[in-house]
């Protein structure tokens, strides 16, 4: 008995002939494992994949290890995230030249063109395999952030257009990951989810006697793609479905047991807790490294860079990617606004949890743990959260106590 | 997702040609700038309180404010005062240099919130820059206004600006002009002004405090403090408007440097109702 979604379910090889299949028309680029991590490379077909891998996490520690079994997507988001994709960490803007430029040249001054980057420089289609439920959301959080303006963002429009999704669910979450709380995972699509559609939801099934994956269609694209591997395919069935939802469901009790944090009208108690003693605390052991929010995939700060060459006739803008942990990202003249580590570590976290609603609609925390994960010293983003906003509960009732 | 074609003219600079260069102080300047060519971002006409991205040949770009709207063939003008590397190199351009410019961005002054009201400008320094075009615009319709007030403060006599424009606006006799120093800076100064804090210029300011609205730039503490005063005379919170400064990059919403808690500055302000930004300037390093 088929289920009427269109979805179908491969084999191994299958999935293989898929991924060549895609890589004909597209650059496409999946999870592979170098130095030691789980990361974002090019890939040409199953064999490039980290069959096999898991990742250990915790707060300031990351290790790649082995499996006991051969599954392609055992494991969860390393330090890399989609983002530096579709917002390079580095961006050529403009150049503004000029006809030429000596001592009390005032002549050169007159003769100037700009000359804008093409959006479209070597920006190709491109496929991206392997992309998780949070990720998927922090790719509609950016979105709204550089989408959703009255200026959108011509460079990311451009990255961002033609990029056809291969979303798969989580099975075998960190113990960093929190994305149930925050709604994002670890189903990567489907009914609620924030991200947009993918072209593919996948979920892969692999025990001692299966391994298969079950590929549903999101979009036309999506179902051609599956149509061309029909032969290798078979409808997915509702017992197919049910398989994946429990494994679903038992995921998420996993991550929820083990990490949780109280998103409900958090946004409203870190406001009141601007000046909560833990702020000092958590300033003690912050090294404003920045590495938090380079890792992020919904921090989007950046600056502009301008540099002339020796002649002095031509002037470069580029734009490069930016962290409120720097001093220099809030400089005013006479000093910084957020002068004081505790200030900065502050800025960061209401920023995600609390000001990005007020600014975007939305959370800019998809609760990947990544920031926990890639602090050298281990701040736990949930830990910090809840002890300076406290839980629902306690809110609710002033005399504190478990919920 | 389906992505509209969005385009590059936010981005991209457009070549201005200085007109005039004019001295106010021993470090600031006032710029006249006209267009070279067609305004990427159409022909919008700055409004009071609106600012552009400025940037000298080489040098960085910074958020500047018009201080003289569109006049004779589209040209604006921009007060500059250098204290870094951008603003000394924009002070330093000369008549038939080229600046590059986005813009204008951000929000202006509310006028129509004033019209039929008494109207004061409050101003500390380099703040009468932005103010200027409201002045000018209350003054080119004067009739739509009661009393106007423009409070003025400046670090010594040598720091004032529009020293000109001052005079003038003082001249017609419908707009009452006060200046103060915070102190006299050259002793041999001959200073027939106040000395002291712009807010206290506010006591003898003559308007209706229950039926005016009020427009003020300047350092954060002046901002803080005036905001305050005309409390105390009885102005409602909800009939002040302030310009904030924060650090900017891009002026269009990208970069995220104009943070003020839950405030980006460059697309929600720089102009914004004192009731909106007062809590958020109380928090320190916020
Ligand atoms: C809305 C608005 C309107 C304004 N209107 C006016 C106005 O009308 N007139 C006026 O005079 N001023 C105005 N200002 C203030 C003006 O923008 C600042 O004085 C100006 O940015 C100072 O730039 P600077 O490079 O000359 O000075 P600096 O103090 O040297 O540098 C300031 C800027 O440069 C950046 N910067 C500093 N060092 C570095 C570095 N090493 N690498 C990269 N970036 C660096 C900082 O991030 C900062 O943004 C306004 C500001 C705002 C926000
Ligand atoms: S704040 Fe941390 S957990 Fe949340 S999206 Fe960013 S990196 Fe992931
Ligand atoms: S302000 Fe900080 S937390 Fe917010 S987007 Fe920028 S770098 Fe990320
Ligand atoms: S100046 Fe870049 S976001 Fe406001």
């Amino acid at each position: 008995m088929g289920t009427d979604t269109g979805a179908v379910v491969v084999d191994v090889a299958g999935f293989d002939a898929l991924l060549a299949l895609l890589a004909r028309e597209r650059r496409v680029l999946g999870p592979v494992l170098a130095d030691g991590v789980i990361g974002i490379g090019e890939i040409a077909g199953v064999a490039d994949l980290p069959a096999g891998w898991t990742d250990e996490q915790a707060p300031g520690r990351y290790r790649a290890v082995r499996r006991d079994d051969d599954a392609l997507f055992g494991y969860a988001v390393g330090q890399r995230s989609w983002r530096t994709e579709v917002n390079p960490s580095r961006l050529p803007l403009l150049q503004i030249r000029r006809r030429r430029a000596g001592e009390g040249d005032r002549d050169g001054a007159r003769h100037q063109e700009v000359l804008p980057a093409d959006p479209r420089a070597g920006v190709e289609p491109t496929a991206w395999v392997g992309v998780r439920g949070c990720d998927l959301a922090a790719l509609a959080v950016s979105d709204r952030v550089l989408l959703g303006g009255e200026h959108p963002d011509p460079h990311y429009a451009e990255r961002r257009r033609d990029v056809f999704v291969v979303a798969v669910d989580c099975t075998s979450p960190a113990s960093t990951c929190f994305c149930p709380s925050m709604g994002t995972g670890p189903a990567a699509a489907g009914a609620g989810h924030p991200g947009p559609t993918p072209d593919l939801h996948v979920h892969e099934v692999c025990t001692t006697d299966r391994h298969e994956l079950v590929c549903r269609p999101g979009t036309d694209a999506g179902r051609a793609l599956l149509a061309a591997v029909a032969a290798e395919a078979r409808p997915a069935t509702a017992a197919d479905e049910t398989t994946a939802a429990e494994a679903i469901a038992e995921a998420a009790r996993r991550i929820d047991e083990h990490r949780h944090l109280d998103a409900e009208g958090l946004a409203g108690r870190l406001e009141a807790a601007l000046e909560h003693p833990r702020w000092d605390d958590v300033a003690e052991r912050c090294l404003s490294c920045a590495n938090c929010t380079l890792v992020c995939p919904t921090c989007f700060c950046s600056t502009v860079e301008t540099t002339t060459d020796l002649a002095g006739t031509e002037t470069t803008r580029t734009r490069v990617a930016d962290s409120c942990f720097t001093l220099d990202h809030s400089y005013l003249h006479g000093g910084s606004v957020h002068a004081s580590t505790r200030s900065r570590y502050r800025q960061w976290l209401t920023h995600k949890l609390d000001t990005w609603w007020d600014q975007f609609g939305t959370s800019g925390c998809t609760g990947c743990g990544r920031c926990t994960t890639w602090c050298p010293v281990g701040i736990d983003l949930v830990e910090e959260a809840t002890a300076i906003a406290g839980p629902t509960a306690v809110a609710a009732h002033p005399e504190g106590g478990p919920s | 997702m389906a992505i509209a074609e969005p385009t590059v003219a936010p981005l991209v600079p457009q070549l201005l040609e200085v007109r005039a260069h004019r001295r106010e102080t021993a470090d600031t300047a006032t710029l006249t700038l006209a267009p070279t060519g067609p305004t990427a971002l159409g022909d919008a006409a700055p409004r009071p309180g609106q600012f552009a991205m400025l940037a000298a040949f080489g040098a960085g770009e910074v958020p500047i404010s018009y201080s003289a709207m569109a006049g004779h063939g589209g040209a604006v003008e921009h007060t500059v005062r250098s204290v870094g590397a951008a603003t000394a190199a924009l002070a330093a351009a000369r008549p038939g240099d080229l600046v590059a410019s986005r813009g204008p961005f951000g929000t202006g002054w509310d006028l129509d919130a004033a019209t039929g009201r008494d109207v004061v400008v409050v101003a500390g320094g380099i703040g009468l820059a932005p103010l200027r075009g409201v002045v000018d615009a209350v003054l080119a319709d004067r009739d739509r206004y009661g009393s106007v007030n423009v409070l003025v403060g400046a670090r010594t006599p040598d720091d004032l600006c529009f020293a000109e424009h001052l005079r003038g606006w003082s001249a017609r006799g419908d707009v009452e002009v006060a200046i103060t120093v915070d102190r006299l800076g050259d002793p041999a100064s001959r200073w027939p002004g106040a000395i002291g804090v712009v807010t206290g210029l506010l006591d003898g300011a003559c308007f209706d405090p229950d039926a005016a609205t009020a427009f003020v730039c300047g350092p954060e503490v002046m901002m803080r403090a005036t905001v305050r005063a005309l409390g105390v005379q009885g102005v409602d919170v909800a009939d002040v408007q302030v310009s904030v400064e924060r650090s900017m990059t891009c002026g269009v919403g990208h970069c995220g440097h104009c943070q003020l808690g839950p405030v980006l500055v460059c697309r929600e302000g720089p102009v914004l109702p004192a009731a909106r930004v007062l809590p958020l300037l109380e928090v320190r390093e916020r």
